[in-house]
């Protein structure tokens, strides 16, 4: 191509340092970075036609002769399986196709190490909500009607609702575990924790509850298959990890992956409830090969509280060592996980529950035994803040019972042990970039902190810290393949193409690229268009999970971009006999950064690169560091190449007569390494906020054991989610500490915030009213008893009048008084 | 299954469907009618986010009979577009959701939308926060933690009442 090479050889002569314009090696640095797009407020790229009715989400899909599947549900909690009778369904007029576990038997997981479910029960039952037997039929209500035609006899076996009960029970719960009911206990020890405990001036000692909470996406999910007479099937599902559906998908089927399209279309949320294959998937594929005829699953909102895979239950005994001073000396955990029926991400859980607590605060030493266990309830999985938000509630109660014995302010405690940024923690990870005293500073200014001395009695602030991995350095399944991977190309119209695997889930991740190609090629959002999670159409992405999207498919799209850039940059140079470090791209424009007013239409650009290169079109690759992780076994599992930090305040108001908690304000201060987007990252930090708030509160997913393990509510009515009414005041801080392995130095910015709100909250009441509640929710029935049980005792002196002197109400201290006499 | 003939007003054009008799708005508009515009997030009434206006009033289509609807006025979310009050095809509340973000997933927004439009409609003022906490409170988002729903309707009513009224 001679063309190519006489590019090549005019940039060379134009300068000698410009040789890498068109080579593969680094451009010569440009001038100072003009953040033109960066941190600017964005319409996102995909907002307005969800907002007018267009965009077509799973359950939007329309297709000719289509199908409706229904499953067929367990009403036991255990039990085995006698026998299945599907004939009087298959009978039925409308019904096409009835599944059963026989036809599915292969066991998947998400996780590669722990394939213990399959798509329909075989042999047993799990828990109330197990899929059984799959019907497609002309429309629903055919379908319904089908299955309670299915007649199924079981057997009834003993069921485990409590995590230890399990581990000691004769009946093995999930036919493909490995040891009883244990799915997987980690022992890990940094330094001699029993010499640090001996050794400091206090011991704070404290057994957590956390109660299980779900996701609470208001989409349920969805799926569609599709066949066509080639063989080519296409599953569009509502998840937030395709490539993960797509493998397992590949492996249940027995079929060859190039001959299964996934595609997510867009998505009502998913907040880690949609990050695994569901019974749904493998269903409507099926059905739709056996019958020929499109066939779609939506579960219904009972289903989506059933299939769960939400926040696992922890409790958690937390031993930590404090010197006078404040600072830590060790920290010992032990923690039981209540798994449910199946392991899910359970094996990464168990991991996280200890790994990722080791900053924001240095430990000198620390150990964490975590043991999850198999029991007869919804698997639980991941959800935003996977596996750390429960501990992290401990550990900032911990925290804040040590300030109050020390005399300390608890901000300046957290202070006192900031690990800072560059450290190593004491489980060997490598913290880059670190802007927690910043985060510590702005909430603690925002808030108004000084005033938390002369509140009243009923009002409180506390404070919680807490950071998060952005993504992490190994991925689920073994390879050597880059992280994520983006595809970028350039048109003569003055537009940009961006195909990526990733999953937008209504983060904003679709957006997040536009504002990267747009920086670098000197475009407007409206100019870029994103095809994301297509898997015949798109690279591999791995999907909306541990936060890993902003940093990773950012860093992949940024390479693209900036190879495209430097094409088009030499291109004008060339033209313009000028280094091509003169030239910039901003504003629809290339122009010359030493005389402004020569400039060129970014649509002319494109046409004079497009001329010297042929077509415009660059992949870009980001793969993590292999170098910042524990060189011990598991040591890989949390690390990750960036961590985010996070402090919140949070003012509640609690009414001592009624026990109601009222969550006033929660200043959410963030360190998200860089904002691309500047609205974007506080709606992350908001609805992090927002959710936590949620789980402190009111949220309560569980079974109710005494009527044979039905959920206690399976519905958005009383599972109690915050509306406009209860959520209170965010407000949102960002700080920015950018981090060498960010695309512009970005980090995570969706499930950090999460973290924190919780204990703040729990630390919040206890500056109002005297009382700690390490169970969750904190309800107003919980609430009440602990605010009498401390008034009796201050009554009897065994307690110091709480807050004496500041607005103690009458009605409380009376009642208190009535009950001691 | 015994299917009914309606005849329905929807965002101003009259339209007919044959449907089963006992199918909601919600059904008839999404399967029937292929407006999709209004979602599904429970069908029982709790989260909104299939809210539509009958003769100018919120309500849930999810528990509406779509027979109870004819001889009345639907308002869905894609007829926002087509308001006098609109530009380029998109309502002033639809240009303030996009301006602050306010739609993460989008998935509660059309129920949203709807039951904002409502509020501003009625007040003919520049709403307070505290209204749209109220007006809003029967729709669950669960991405968003409301900030910016209540700063874009806030700003909508703005918009509408238009730089004269306000000063
Ligand atoms: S779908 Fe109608 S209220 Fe939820
Ligand atoms: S934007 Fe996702 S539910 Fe509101």
């Amino acid at each position: 191509m001679p063309e190519q090479d006489s590019t090549d050889e005019d940039v060379a002569r134009d300068e000698v340092g410009e040789q890498a314009e068109v080579g593969e090696q680094a451009e010569a640095p440009e001038p100072e970075l003009v953040r033109w797009q960066l941190g600017k407020s964005h319409r996102k790229v995909d907002a307005m036609e969800r907002m007018r009715g267009i965009t077509r989400y799973t359950d939007d899909i329309k297709l000719p002769g289509l199908l409706h599947c229904k499953i067929l549900r367990s009403p036991h909690p255990h039990a085995n399986i006698l026998s299945v009778d599907v004939s009087r369904a298959l009978a039925m007029p409308g019904v096409h196709a009835v599944l059963t576990g026989a036809d599915l038997p292969v066991p998947y997981g998400v996780i590669p190490w722990t394939p213990d479910e399959t798509a329909l029960a075989c042999g047993k039952v799990c828990y109330v909500g197990d899929g059984v037997a799959a019907v497609a039929a002309i429309d629903e209500d055919t379908a319904i009607a089908a299955c309670e035609a299915i007649e199924v006899e079981y057997e009834p076996l003993p069921a485990y609702y409590d995590p230890e009960e399990a581990l000691a029970g004769a009946h093995k719960i999930n036919p493909y575990a490995k040891r009883g009911n244990l799915s997987k206990d980690v022992v890990l020890e940094f330094g001699d924790v029993e010499a640090s405990l001996d050794g400091a001036d206090i011991v704070v000692e404290g057994e957590y509850y956390f109660e299980g909470t779900t996701h609470g996406a208001i989409e349920p999910h969805c799926a569609v298959a599709h066949v066509e007479p080639n063989g080519l099937l296409t599953v569009w599902s509502a998840t937030q990890v395709s490539h993960y559906l797509h493998r397992e998908l590949a492996k249940v089927l027995g079929r060859p992956a190039h001959t299964i399209r996934v595609i997510q279309p867009p998505l009502g949320g998913a907040f880690g409830g949609k990050s695994e294959p569901f019974d749904l998937e493998f269903c409507v594929a099926l059905l739709a090969i056996r019958t020929g005829r499109p066939v779609k699953c939506l579960y219904t909102r009972e289903e989506v509280f059933y299939s769960h895979r939400g926040r696992h239950p922890m409790r958690m005994r937390y031993k930590t060592g404090f010197r006078q001073d404040g600072t830590i000396t060790g920290v010992s955990a032990r923690t039981f996980i209540d798994g449910g029926a199946y392991s899910s991400f359970g094996l990464v859980t168990t991991y996280y529950s200890g790994q990722l607590l080791c900053a924001p605060y240095a430990f000198p030493a620390y150990r964490f035994h975590s043991t999850r266990a198999y029991t007869n309830k919804p698997a639980c999985g991941p959800k935003r803040g996977h596996g750390s938000v429960q501990p992290r509630f401990a550990i900032e109660v911990q925290l804040d019972k040590a300030a109050v014995e020390l005399g300390l302010d608890p901000i300046e405690l957290r202070r006192r042990n900031d690990i800072g940024p560059e450290g190593v923690t004491v489980n060997e990870f490598k913290i880059g970039s670190n802007g927690f005293l910043e985060c510590l500073s702005r909430v603690e200014a925002a808030s108004d902190w000084g005033r938390r001395a002369t509140l009243p009695y009923g009002r409180g602030l506390g404070i919680a810290g807490s950071t998060y991995i952005s993504g992490t350095n190994y991925p689920i399944y073994p390879n050597e393949m880059p992280q994520a991977a983006v595809q970028v190309c350039l048109d003569r119209s003055g537009r940009a193409r961006v195909f990526s695997g990733a999953n937008d889930i209504g983060q904003g991740s679709n957006t997040m690229l536009a504002v990267i190609v747009a920086q670098e090629l000197g475009l407007e959002l409206d100019d870029v268009r994103v095809l994301s999670a297509d898997s015949d159409l798109c690279p591999v992405d791995l999907g909306a999970y541990s936060s890993r999207i902003t940093l990773m498919v950012g860093g992949a799209c940024l390479d693209a971009a900036q190879k495209l850039r430097r094409k088009v940059r030499a291109a004008v140079a060339k033209r313009w006999e000028l280094p091509a470090r003169r030239v910039t791209l901003i504003d629809r424009k290339a122009m010359d950064l030493e005389d402004p007013s020569r400039s060129v239409s970014i649509v002319e650009a494109f046409q004079w690169a497009e001329a010297d290169h042929g077509l415009l079109g660059e992949v870009g690759n980001y793969n993590t560091p292999k170098d910042r992780h524990g060189s011990y076994r598991g040591g890989t599992i949390g690390a990750s190449p960036a961590y985010s930090f996070t402090a919140h305040v949070a003012e509640v108001e609690v009414d001592p007569d009624t026990g109601v908690v009222e969550v006033k304000h929660i200043w959410v201060a963030h360190d998200c390494g860089t904002a691309l987007s500047q609205r974007i990252v506080e709606g992350q930090m908001e609805g992090s906020a927002y959710m936590g708030f949620g789980e402190a509160l009111m949220e309560r997913h569980d079974v109710d054991p005494g009527h044979n393990g039905v959920h206690i509510g399976p519905s958005l009515l009383d599972y109690r989610m915050p509306t406009f009414l209860d959520t209170p005041e965010l407000h949102a801080l960002i700080v920015e500490a950018p981090d060498a392995q960010g695309p512009y130095g970005a980090k995570e910015a969706g499930e950090g915030p999460l973290h924190p709100s919780i204990p703040a909250i729990a630390n919040a009441i206890y500056d109002a009213v005297g009382i700690r509640l390490d169970s969750l929710p904190f309800a107003p029935p919980r609430v009440l008893t602990a605010i009498e049980d401390r008034l009796v005792l201050e009554h009897a002196g065994e307690l110091p009048t709480f807050k004496v002197g500041r607005g103690r109400p009458e009605l409380a201290s009376k009642r208190a008084a009535g009950e001691v006499a | 299954m015994a299917e009914a003939l309606l005849s329905l007003r929807i965002n101003g054009e009259s339209v007919h469907a044959a449907a089963p008799a006992h199918w909601t708005l919600l059904e008839v508009l999404r399967y029937r009618l292929d407006l999709i515009g209004s979602k599904q997030g429970c069908d029982k009434g709790d989260c909104g986010a299939c809210t539509v206006q009958v003769d100018g009033e919120p309500v849930l289509a999810c528990l509406t009979l779509a027979c109870a609807a004819a001889g009345r006025e639907v308002r869905t979310v894609e007829g926002l577009g087509w308001a006098p009050e609109a530009r380029d095809g998109c309502h002033p509340l639809q240009d303030a959701f996009d301006r602050w973000d306010a739609a993460q997933c989008g998935f509660c927004t059309p129920g949203i939308l709807m039951s904002a439009e409502a509020l501003l409609r009625k007040a003919g003022r520049v709403v307070t926060r505290e209204e749209v906490r109220e007006a809003l409170a029967g729709n669950l988002c669960r991405c968003t933690g409301y900030t910016k729903i209540i700063d874009a309707v806030v700003d909508a009513s703005a918009m509408l009442v238009g730089p004269r009224e306000q000063a």
